[in-house]
C-alpha cells in the first residue's frame, strides 16, 4: 500500500482517539476513567507528534502526560467533592455554556486549520525536524530560557522549603543535635 | 535476518526468557526450602493450567474496563519495551529515540498497575496502586538519570548508537552507579524483590489482592517479562550489547541477558521488602544525587576523550 495512504489513515484514526477520549472526559461518570481517558487523548497526540517524525517531542508527550494523569488521578480523588471517587459523579457544571464553549472553540481552530490558504512547502523538511522546531520556536532566545528554568527550579525550591512546615530545628532539636532525627517516618538515610 | 520474523522472534524470546526466571525462581525456593530439585515443583505449567481455567471471582462494583486494561498492560509494556532492544543487527523499530522510548513504557506502567489496584474497588488493591505510584516518584528519576548517562557518552539516544559507541570498554566500567541504579529501578517497576510492597503480603497481595484466573496469571506473567526486558535492555546500554570473542553476536547478547536475568531472579528472595516511605527518602536523597554525579562524571569523561 501507498505510505502516504497508510500515514493518512493512522492520522485519522489518532485523531478521532484524541478527539474522542477528550470528549468522554465530560461523559463519563468516574474521575478514574475521566483521568485516564484524558491521558489515552494525550497519547494520541504524541503519537500524532510520531507521524510528524518529531520522535523525542511525541514520547516525551506520552511520558508526561501519564506521569501527570496517574499522580493528577490521586489528587482528584482525594481533593473532589467525590469522597474517595467511588460515587459515580460528573465532571461539568453549567453544561449548556461549558459545551457550547468548548465545541465553538474547537470547531473555530479545526475550520481555521481548514480553511487557511496554507503556503506551497519550499524545499524538503530538515534532517532533525525536532532540532529545526527547537530553533523555530525558541531561536536566540534559547540562552534566556534555559536561564529561566533555573529559576523556575530554584522558585519551586524555595516555594516549598518556605511552605514545609517542618524545618531542620523540628528534626534535629534546637541545637541541632538530637540523634536520632525526629523524622514522622523512621527509616530511610541520614541521621 | 527478514524484518517480518524479528518481532515474532522478540516475542519467543520473552516468553522463554521469562520461563527461565520463573524456573529458575522456582529452584532457588525450593532449594531455600531444604527441598530436592522435582521437575515437577520446577515446572509452572501446572499453576498456568490452573489459573486458565479458574473462574474468575469479582467484587462487589468492579471497574472491569480499567481493571482488565491494567492486568494486561504489564505484558504489552514488556513487549514494547523489546521493541527497541535490538537483536543481533537489527531492530524491530528503528527509533532514533530507543532510550526515551523505554522511559515511556515503563511510565505506562505508572498508570498500568495503579488501575489494576483501582480497578478492583478494594480497599487493599487501592492502597497497592498508591503505593506503587509513591515509589514510583522515588525510582523514576534516578532511573531517568540512569538512562541519560550512556545516552551522553554516547551523545545519542539511539540504543545502536550506544552500543556502537562502547567499542572495547563497557559501559558499566566508566558508569558502575547508573548500571546498578538502572538493576534497581527495573526491580522496582516490575514490583520485584524489595520493591514488592505494592503486591505485598502484608497488604493480603495488595494489588494482585482481588485478582483471579486469567487476570491474575497475565498479571504475574507481565512481571517477569517486566524483569527480562529490564535484563534485555540493560545489555546494549552498559554491557556493549553482541560484543565479546569467538561467539556470534546473538549468542553473547542472550548469554548476557541470561546473566542479568539471573542476577535479579537470584536477588529477588534475598533482600527484604523495603517500605516505600523509606525507599521515597533513599531515591531522592541518596539516589537522585548519586546519579547526577555519574551523569556528571560521564560528561567529564566524555570531554576529556574529545579529540
Amino acid at each position: 500500500m501507498n505510505e502516504d495512504v497508510v500515514t493518512t489513515v493512522v492520522f485519522v484514526l489518532l485523531a478521532l482517539v484524541a478527539v474522542g477520549f477528550g470528549f468522554l472526559v465530560f461523559r463519563v461518570d468516574s474521575m478514574a476513567r475521566a483521568t485516564f481517558a484524558l491521558a489515552v487523548s494525550f497519547v494520541a497526540v504524541g503519537g500524532i507528534l510520531l507521524l510528524l517524525d518529531l520522535d523525542y517531542l511525541g514520547v516525551v508527550v506520552v511520558v508526561m502526560m501519564v506521569m501527570e494523569m496517574a499522580i493528577m488521578a490521586v489528587f482528584m480523588i482525594a481533593y473532589m467533592m467525590n469522597p474517595a471517587g467511588l460515587m459515580p459523579m460528573s465532571m461539568y457544571h453549567d453544561k449548556p455554556r461549558a459545551m457550547s464553549i468548548a465545541v465553538g472553540t474547537f470547531v473555530v481552530l479545526a475550520g481555521g486549520a481548514l480553511l487557511v490558504d496554507w503556503p506551497e512547502r519550499q524545499g524538503a523538511p530538515p534532517d532533525d525536524v525536532t532540532e529545526q522546531v527547537g530553533l523555530g520556536i525558541m531561536g536566540s532566545h534559547m540562552l534566556v530560557m534555559m536561564g529561566i528554568g533555573a529559576v523556575i527550579l530554584s522558585t519551586i525550591v524555595s516555594a516549598l522549603v518556605l511552605a514545609s512546615a517542618r524545618s531542620r530545628y523540628d528534626r534535629l532539636g534546637d541545637d541541632l543535635k538530637a540523634r536520632p532525627a525526629r523524622d514522622p517516618i523512621r527509616g530511610g538515610v541520614g541521621p | 535476518m527478514s524484518e517480518l520474523l524479528l518481532a515474532p522472534l522478540a516475542l519467543l524470546l520473552l516468553a522463554g526468557l521469562a520461563l527461565v526466571s520463573v524456573v529458575a525462581d522456582r529452584a532457588l525456593l525450593a532449594r531455600a526450602a531444604g527441598r530436592r530439585l522435582a521437575l515437577a515443583e520446577l515446572s509452572p505449567w501446572p499453576d498456568v493450567a490452573r489459573l486458565l481455567v479458574q473462574r474468575r471471582r469479582t467484587t462487589t462494583a468492579p471497574d472491569a474496563l480499567l481493571w482488565r486494561t491494567g492486568g494486561a498492560g504489564l505484558l504489552v509494556a514488556a513487549a514494547l519495551m523489546l521493541a527497541v532492544v535490538p537483536i543481533g543487527d537489527s531492530v524491530i523499530a528503528d527509533l532514533p529515540i530507543g532510550i526515551v522510548w523505554f522511559n515511556a513504557m515503563d511510565v505506562l506502567l505508572w498508570a498500568f498497575v495503579w488501575l489494576v489496584g483501582w480497578g478492583a474497588a478494594s480497599a487493599t488493591a487501592l492502597v497497592g496502586g498508591y503505593r506503587y505510584l509513591a515509589q514510583a516518584l522515588a525510582y523514576e528519576l534516578p532511573l531517568m538519570f540512569a538512562l541519560t548517562a550512556p545516552a551522553v557518552a554516547a551523545a545519542s539516544l539511539d540504543v545502536r548508537e550506544v552500543v556502537a559507541a562502547q567499542g572495547d570498554r563497557w559501559h558499566v566500567v566508566e558508569m558502575p552507579i547508573a548500571f546498578a541504579v538502572f538493576l534497581l529501578c527495573v526491580a522496582a517497576f516490575s514490583l520485584w524483590g524489595p520493591f514488592r510492597a505494592p503486591a505485598g503480603s502484608d497488604l493480603a497481595g495488595g494489588v494482585l489482592a482481588e485478582t483471579s484466573g486469567v487476570d491474575r496469571l497475565l498479571l504475574l506473567a507481565g512481571r517477569h517479562a517486566l524483569v527480562v526486558a529490564g535484563a534485555a535492555f540493560a545489555v546494549p546500554l552498559f554491557l556493549g550489547g553482541g560484543a565479546g570473542p569467538l561467539l556470534p553476536e546473538w549468542t553473547w547478547q542472550l548469554l548476557k541477558t541470561l546473566a542479568v536475568l539471573l542476577l535479579l531472579v537470584v536477588v529477588r528472595r534475598r533482600l527484604p521488602v523495603l517500605r516505600p516511605e523509606r525507599f521515597a527518602e533513599v531515591g531522592w536523597v541518596l539516589l537522585v544525587p548519586l546519579t547526577l554525579l555519574q551523569v556528571l562524571v560521564t560528561s567529564l569523561i566524555v570531554l576529556a576523550e574529545a579529540p
